[in-house]
């Protein structure tokens, strides 16, 4: 219903640019692409510049995408490789 | 007591430690935790890991000069300073300060998903950021295990844990790492494996209904170290450990003297009373004056200015004071004058090792010269007999160090041939006064004997102990044709010696009157018999002087005559 007005307020972070996050990041755009066109906003953070932003959202594994809104808070750890987990994560597609 | 941090400077080739500032930790570790290096503390749940590290962290912080980072994966920085508040610890100032910062490192396993590869960087930034932000030198990780509740994949983590620890050697910084003890191992994810240089363990074991806190350094690579179980208190002063095993042998001798507080067993005891910082057994059945003659001691020290110490395991100290003052002994003005300090309290109250801490913690804090524990028969209600002989052993040696004797009473019993007290402790102490009944004639009274003394001649006779209301009396007793007698058998005794006294006297005198009238008599008889011999020289003298007389006379006569004739012719 609402669902038209919702956007997806995500929040990559990364330490430097390493595979792992380059790779998180690439996925994480051709999700959002695919799925949330035009309804998300990803803003990448990375670590080494910003080390203070760590605690904020109690990052611990690098890459971590958070999903502020829309609520529940969730976060997806990892290359966001497995594309049904993190469509999960992201309240794209119900849980199975 | 702990070594300087200079003296590992001097030598490279020891591992340098950082001091903790817990008290005995320091002394058992010889210096402190390996500096710039990983110690895992483990222990099962209410152990006292946490306030061991904060612990670290704060001494770190206000007398070391070494801020610290706290990285808490279980509590939040708020709840953790009011959990800290009650140890005199304030965490915020603290903060404020930037002496030590607390990172709380939440991990809410519904909120995350994982998916793919990742490592954790994250902490390490967060960690790297904080420790750079105020230069801390410490860190603890408490309790780094809460990352396997939140993350699934432990080959990751595993990893990322090894990697960590090498990192945070590399950084320099002395870590505390937590953990909860397993099952079969130290700790629940098998952390000791990972940290290799120091690992402590900490328990809380209950033993008859009373708990007993242990330490125990299960290794420390590079360094001697004690090995002991160490007992430890947590306290309103934080943690203490007592180190057991320091202790050694060679503690200085006084021959400075100290009166007990009774004049008759003072001359017992070669004249002079105890040696100073000895120690006293006082021994004997119920009833027998044990408390008085530690209050008669108490009092006397307190006179002559000394400090003093009463350990009351079974009165109160109203109760003493009360008591002592039926036997004219007045605890009271001490009290006030601030020499004597009562400290009263049930034996089953604490385990033993934490009567010991709280005896010495008291000790070092009031500096006493005498203290006094009455009676320590009733610890071994909450310990084995080994148990209080070695906490007895610690406690002697402890307050022989420090120059302070000591007075303990003990209960023994009657039945018991040998007179060996319960504790067992007559061969660890330099004076054993025994006190013990001698029932006659109907009555109990009480046999004062000194049993050993060591370095002086005592006395070996039994005094009879007499409690009265000006105070404690020794008295000797009497050793009579019908063996030693006491009370009031010795009562008698000593009357019947006085009449018979009397009595001897009064012969005398008449005896010697006798003599003198005698002596009179015979001197009378010697005037008279003089007199008659002098009588009798006279008449003798009278007729010779006559016959004389006469014999002149007729010689004259006859001359005469013969004149005559010739004239006639």
């Amino acid at each position: 219903m609402e669902v038209k007005e919702e956007v997806w307020e995500l929040r990559l972070y990364v330490a430097g640019k390493t595979t792992r996050s380059v790779a998180a990041l690439a996925n994480l755009k051709k999700y959002c692409e695919e799925y949330l066109k035009d309804k998300y906003v990803i803003e990448v953070i990375d670590l080494l510049v910003h080390p203070q932003l760590a605690e904020g959202d109690q990052i611990l594994a690098i890459p971590t995408l958070v999903k502020k809104v829309p609520e529940p808070i969730r976060k997806i750890i990892g290359d966001l490789s497995n594309e049904e987990k993190v469509l999960v994560g992201l309240n794209i597609r119900p849980a199975k | 007591m702990s070594l300087e941090p200079s003296e590992s400077n001097k030598m490279p080739h020891t591992l340098p430690k950082s001091i903790t500032g817990i008290r005995g930790l320091d002394e058992i570790t010889t210096g402190g935790l390996p500096a710039g290096r990983p110690t895992l503390i483990c222990g099962s749940a209410g152990s006292g890991k946490t306030v061991f590290s904060i612990e670290f962290l704060v001494h770190g912080a206000t007398q070391y000069n070494e801020p610290g980072v706290f990285v808490a994966f279980e509590e939040k920085a708020e709840e953790l300073a009011v959990n800290v508040a009650s140890l005199g610890f304030d965490l915020n100032q603290l903060q404020q300060d930037g002496q030590i910062r607390i990172d709380h490192v939440h991990i809410e396993r519904s909120e995350i998903e994982e998916t793919g590869e990742y490592n954790l960087e994250g902490l390490f930034i967060r960690l790297g950021y904080a420790i750079d932000s105020i230069g801390a030198k410490r860190v603890v990780l408490d309790t780094i295990e809460s990352l396997f509740a939140g993350l699934t994949n432990q080959a990751v983590l595993r990893s990322e844990l090894r990697r960590l620890f090498e990192w945070l050697k590399e950084k320099k910084v002395t870590t505390i790492i937590t953990g909860e003890k397993g099952e079969a191992s130290l700790t629940r994810q098998g952390l000791e494996e990972y940290v290799s240089d120091c690992v402590i363990l900490l328990d809380h074991r209950v033993e008859n209904k009373i708990s007993t806190r242990i330490l125990r350094i299960v290794k420390y690579r590079g360094s001697v170290h004690g090995t002991n179980e160490y007992p430890f208190l947590i306290d309103e002063e934080g943690i203490s450990v007592l180190p057991v095993t320091s202790l050694r042998l060679n503690h200085p001798v006084s021959s400075q003297r100290l009166s007990s507080g009774i004049p008759g067993l003072d001359k017992m005891l070669a004249g002079e009373g105890f040696y100073k910082a000895s120690s006293i057994l006082v021994s004997g059945t119920a009833g027998t004056g044990k408390t008085s003659i530690a209050g008669s001691f108490v009092d006397k020290a307190c006179k002559e200015g000394m400090r003093t110490i009463y350990f009351a395991f079974e009165e109160s100290p109203y109760q003493i004071v009360r008591n002592m003052l039926s036997i004219n002994i007045d605890l009271r003005s001490h009290l006030d004058n601030g020499l004597l300090q009562f400290s009263a309290s049930r034996p089953t109250l604490n385990g033993l090792e934490m009567h010991l801490l709280n005896i010495m913690k008291l000790v070092e804090k009031f500096k006493p010269q005498v203290i006094v524990l009455d009676p320590i028969s009733n610890l071994i209600t909450v310990g084995s007999t080994s148990e209080v002989k070695s906490l007895l052993t610690r406690l002697i040696d402890f307050l022989q160090n420090q120059q302070i004797t000591v007075m303990f009473t003990a209960l023994a019993l009657n039945d018991n041939k040998t007179e060996q007290t319960d504790e067992g402790v007559s061969s660890l102490v330099d004076v054993w006064i025994l006190v013990r009944d001698i029932e006659s004639n109907g009555e109990r009274n009480r046999g004062l004997y000194v049993m050993k003394s060591r370095g002086m001649k005592h006395s070996n006779q039994v005094r009879e102990f007499v409690i009265t209301d000006e105070g404690l009396k020794l008295v000797e007793v009497f050793l009579g044709p019908e063996g030693v007698l006491t009370g009031s058998a010795r009562v008698t005794q000593e009357l019947m010696e006085k009449t018979s006294e009397a009595i001897r006297d009064h012969a005398l005198s008449r005896k010697d009157r006798e003599i003198e009238r005698k002596r009179m008599a015979l001197e009378s008889k010697i005037s008279t018999l003089k007199e008659e011999f002098e009588s009798l020289q006279e008449e003798l003298n009278k007729s010779y002087i006559e016959d004389e007389l006469k014999k002149s006379i007729l010689e004259d006569n006859r001359k005469e005559l013969t004149r005559k004739r010739d004239n006639l012719h």
